[in-house]
């Protein structure tokens, strides 16, 4: 049995150890927010937060996140009131918006750990998130107005 | 005035001089004759390729040999020259990756720590062990480039260059020879011989590079000429 602790919600599940996160995210735990791309963490489009990194949950095994704390896009704010998730709003940063949830915690990350980023500090964090839409501008420019937003609320 | 006496006694002082330099040159070209002797006759102390040796030579506790520690040396260097070795030891702030040595897809960059940046960390994709499949992440527990302070480069270097960086403690983690003869066993250098589905090995056993590697090391670190390929 393993332990995972999703959102603040604990959970048990009998799976295989070897299981990926993200199926276990997805199929098990009804997760779907969190997207299946590429399955050999070159796109992006799986990232959630364990212990507050951008893991890629396609190539994590499930027992790397046993009795530890994850987040998925489902839980990155109570009410869909992440300034990113607002800057994203307004923004209409998404096209066909699968890659979203992943770039969105990928961005997370970002402004968690620098809260004013530069254009090339934006580039670095979020070039393993691949977009085919090309959304790549407005994703940046959401990220400037969402470091904007914590700034002036305090988050 | 300038006394005959004197100008006798000036060239008699002189005399005795150009005797003196004539005996010191005689002496020190004996001196060069045997050394000759010497080198034509031990080839350790003349052997083209050595060149340098690592600064706490003085602390080996057995005889040092130039031309074994040099011939070990670059068996080692064809490893760290390797893709194996050399991908996370490059030249700029973005890991290498294949056997071709290509800048890393997504050009994730090193970090203050070695261990990536915000979103593109090292262990974000890379996990304790393995991904199974080609094209996957290989793994390791403690996957990093060396840190920011310390490059620690491989990449581009002669295996002159090389040598005298490793033994330099200001450019090898501050290791001491002893260390360093156990940072071959390394978890993260072993790792090298276990690189995951779809990539070469490193050019020899980690048996044989250990081998060589404590050769270079316990027979006078001597780094090769610079010219050595």
């Amino acid at each position: 049995m393993i332990s995972l602790n999703v959102n603040g919600k604990t959970h048990q599940v009998d799976v295989d150890p070897n299981m990926p996160l993200l199926w276990v995210i997805r199929d098990v735990l009804g997760l779907t927010g969190t997207k299946y791309g590429c399955g050999v963490a070159q796109c992006g489009a799986c990232t959630v937060h364990l212990n507050g990194d951008a893991v890629r949950s396609c190539v994590t095994r499930v027992s790397r996140a046993d009795g530890q704390k994850l987040t998925t896009i489902e839980g990155l704010s109570l009410s869909n009131d992440h300034p990113l998730q607002q800057a994203w709003a307004e923004i209409d940063v998404p096209q066909c918006g699968y890659c979203q949830s992943g770039q969105l915690m990928s961005a997370a990350v970002l402004l968690k750990e620098n809260p004013n980023p530069s254009d090339k500090d934006i580039d670095i964090a979020m070039s393993g998130n691949l977009c085919r839409c090309g959304t790549y501008p407005r994703i940046r420019k959401a990220i400037h107005m969402a470091a904007e937003m914590q700034r002036k609320k305090g988050f | 005035m300038f006394k005959s006496s004197d100008m006798f006694k000036s060239r008699s002082e002189n005399k005795a001089k150009q005797i003196i330099n004539h005996r010191t040159i005689v002496v020190v070209l004996i001196l060069f004759s045997l050394m000759g002797g010497i080198a034509a006759t031990g080839p350790r102390v003349n052997h083209p390729m050595m060149n340098d040796r690592m600064v706490d030579a003085p602390s080996l506790d057995g005889p040092t040999d130039s031309i074994e520690s040099v011939a070990a040396f670059m068996k080692v260097y064809k490893v760290l020259m390797s893709p194996r070795c050399m991908n996370c030891h490059p030249a700029g702030d973005v890991p290498l990756q294949g056997d071709d040595s290509h800048l890393h897809q997504m050009l994730p960059q090193r970090g203050s720590d070695g261990k990536g940046l915000y979103a593109m960390k090292c262990t974000n994709c890379h996990q304790p062990t393995n991904s199974s499949g080609v094209h996957t992440p290989p793994g390791h527990p403690n996957w990093h480039l060396p840190p920011a302070n310390m490059k620690m480069v491989f990449q581009g270097k002669t295996a002159h260059q090389l040598a005298k960086q490793l033994v330099d403690r200001k450019q090898n983690g501050n290791k001491n020879r002893q260390q360093l003869i156990e940072h071959g066993d390394d978890a993260l250098v072993v790792a090298a011989w276990n690189p995951g589905e779809g990539r070469t090995l490193p050019p020899m056993s980690h048996e044989e590079f250990k081998a060589a590697w404590e050769t270079w090391l316990k027979k006078g670190a001597y780094a090769p000429s610079p010219k050595a390929k």
